[in-house]
């Protein structure tokens, strides 16, 4: 009934475009306009009185207010249709059991359904919008009757962005990460002392050398199973490099079994160099560094086997590490070896301390050839570490402490701080 | 110059990456890809120094007789198996032509499932072994810290099972929060969770420290000289 009376709304305009023509009888045309005059006076007013109710019994009202703008920060192909919710839409069981999302080339359609969104929502994001070419969108609002259609919203262009500001708080940190280590690089080498605090793990790793060297036997470096895109891999082989010029300094014997073959070469590489630069480079034996498989544990039992059967003095595990840690570092003490290890894989380090002599904690392991090198430039960014270790640290009491208070108070302008706070760390970190 | 052009790649490559996270517009949206793809390649490439490595160490192994070379003449053969069947795809229902090397019924799919797997299985067995002798020198009560770790752990364990249930069961429900079950809990969810994001926290901003470093060429170790 609705499609046939005069339209109120938007709503009904555009069901009426869709409804089909019934065939009527041209010379009954003239008695029919007298009845629907007749009818009229009645009728439409009962209509209008439908429409401020809701439009049909069972059926709720359209959504209002459609907004359709290219998604920001995003790489294009993307249009985000924001909506108002009709009244009826009370969320999941309620009468709006979703709303479907339709999109066309022009506005007077045709419309093509492209996706639905769960009752409850106002928001959808057309990912597959082609950049620069104009779309129109509409908007229904489902449910037990007919469906409630919004306006019609358009031209909208999806277009890919040069910057993502979603990204602020990464931004933020990573420049004041970078402006602090730089600060302190330039203030070491100006002269400026820093305090570092003394890694026992670090600190043993000449004893651990000279301990091998007196009894003859050799010293086993594990760089994890992880390749060399992992950080902890390159923090590990890095340590490698100021571990191996220790031990060609002490002429002992270093022996790296690897599980990445990108990682062999670069550990042949690296301990190349270090017994260059230790002025041995004829002590550098190639072989000493070798790969046995990828696989995790067939690692392990080649490790192992090498372990059980040569029994080196000193054990590194340095790298990522997952569940052959504990195995590692258990034949390790069996062996009587004396152990360094470290990672920064959380789950991992508790089996380390139990099993190991020194574990280097996670930041440790990449503060660790900082340490080690002694050099001014790489003392000042573990200080500028240290600095931002502190900011993390003020940031979390402030925002701990001004959310509470927000909350108690309900005072806006703590509200927005503890909102800014939480924001800057949320997503910067993970 | 063998390390000038090793940390030229690395600064550019890596503040190139950096500042194509910032910017979502093509070409530094799949800048990250495209370098997956290119380490893939190196990867592949440097696998044949890798295999070519293991044949020559334990080659020589066997050839030379040298303690322990029957082991060395397994991987050998193991790895030349292994090669071979999947390389030839042998008894895949698919033949050569066949695009999956690990097609159900294939002699690559066997030897996987029931050789290689179960080898495999066996290490990780072992694991329980390690935990409980790694615990036992852990949990001994040498000093203060060590006591409180020892009393931590035993709640934990006992708070896992039936045990802690049936433990603490008689206590009344205001006193729910002093049951095993309970306490372990709060152990995990609370004292061991902020510890954990504690650490989480110090290697994330030691990664960002240390990519810098390479990345503005300050850490040379992993080129061998400082």
């Amino acid at each position: 009934m609705v499609l046939t009376a005069k339209p109120l709304s938007p709503l009904h305009c555009d069901l009426e475009s869709h409804a089909t023509p019934q065939p009527r009888p041209s010379h009954l045309r003239s008695s029919l306009q007298l009845a629907l005059i007749a009818l009229a006076l009645v009728w439409v007013p009962a209509v209008a009185a439908v429409d401020e109710a809701g439009p049909a019994a069972g059926a709720p009202a359209p959504p209002t207010n459609l907004v359709a703008r290219d998604t920001p920060s995003d790489r294009g192909e993307s249009i985000t249709i924001a909506w108002t919710r009709p009244p009826e839409d009370t969320g999941p069981g309620g009468p709006v059991t979703g709303y479907r999302i339709l999109r066309a080339a022009a506005p007077d359609g045709p419309f093509e359904p492209i996706g639905q969104a769960s009752p409850g929502r106002s928001q959808y994001a057309d990912r597959d919008a082609r950049d620069g070419v104009d779309f129109y969108y509409r908007v229904e609002a489902l449910s037990a009757g007919a469906p409630a259609a919004s306006a019609i919203v358009g031209p909208v262009q999806a277009r890919p962005q040069w910057l993502n500001t979603n990204q602020w708080n990464v931004f933020v940190i990573l420049a004041l990460l970078l402006g602090f280590n730089l600060y302190f690089i330039e203030h070491i080498k100006k002269g400026g002392k820093p305090y570092i605090r003394q890694i026992a793990g670090l600190e043993a790793v000449a004893e651990a050398v000279g301990r091998a060297t007196e009894m003859g036997r050799p010293i086993l470096f594990v760089p994890g199973i992880q390749d060399m895109n992992d950080i902890q891999t390159v923090a590990g082989v890095t340590l490698l490099g100021h571990i191996a010029r220790t031990v060609a300094e002490y002429d002992s014997r270093l022996v790296v079994p690897t599980s990445r073959s990108l990682v062999m070469t670069t550990a042949r590489e690296t301990v190349k160099e270090a017994y260059l630069a230790a002025g041995r480079p004829e002590s550098y034996d190639e072989n000493s560094i070798y790969y046995v498989t990828d696989e995790q544990f067939g690692y392990v039992a080649g490790v192992n086997g090498y372990m059980v059967r040569e029994k080196p003095a000193t054990c590194f595990y340095l790298g990522a590490f997952f569940a052959e840690s504990l195995i590692l570092a258990e034949t390790g003490n069996s062996i009587g070896a004396i152990q360094v290890a470290g990672t920064a894989q959380p789950a991992q380090l508790p089996f380390f301390v139990a099993a190991c002599d020194y574990t280097l904690i996670g930041e440790e392991l990449f503060a660790a050839s900082a340490y080690l090198s002694g050099e001014p430039k790489q003392l000042g960014s573990i200080k500028g570490q240290d600095v931002g270790k502190l900011l993390s640290i003020a940031s979390i009491v402030i925002g701990v402490l001004v959310l509470t208070a927000a909350a108690v108070t309900g005072w806006g302008p703590l509200v927005s701080i503890g909102h800014f706070v939480r924001e800057l760390w949320s997503t910067a970190l993970v | 110059m063998r390390q000038t052009i090793p940390l030229l790649i690395t600064g550019i490559v890596g503040a190139v990456l950096v500042v194509a996270y910032f910017i979502p517009h093509p070409p530094f949206d799949s800048l990250r890809e495209e370098f997956a793809i290119f380490f893939d390649i190196i990867a592949a490439i440097a696998f044949i120094l890798g295999g070519g490595n293991l044949i020559k160490m334990h080659g020589n192994r066997v050839s030379r007789r040298k303690e322990g070379w029957v082991y060395s003449l397994v991987t050998v053969v193991g790895f030349l198996a292994m090669l071979a069947v999947g390389l030839t795809k042998l008894g895949n229902p698919g033949g050569i032509k066949d695009s999956s090397v690990t097609a159900a019924g294939s002699y690559f799919d066997w030897l996987y499932q029931y050789v290689f797997r179960p080898c495999g299985a066996t290490m990780f067995a072992m694991l329980a072994f390690y935990v409980a002798s790694a615990s036992f020198r852990a949990f001994r009560a040498k000093n203060a810290e060590a006591t409180l770790l020892l009393v931590v752990a035993f709640i934990i364990l006992l708070g896992r099972t039936f045990v802690g249930t049936l433990a603490t069961a008689w206590l009344p429900a205001e006193l729910h929060f002093l049951t095993v079950p309970y306490l372990a809990e709060k152990i995990m969810t609370v004292l061991n969770f902020a510890g954990n994001r504690a650490i989480m926290i110090g290697i994330a901003l030691g990664i960002i420290s240390t990519s810098l470093k390479v990345i503005i060429g300050i850490d040379r170790s992993y080129l061998g000289g400082d």
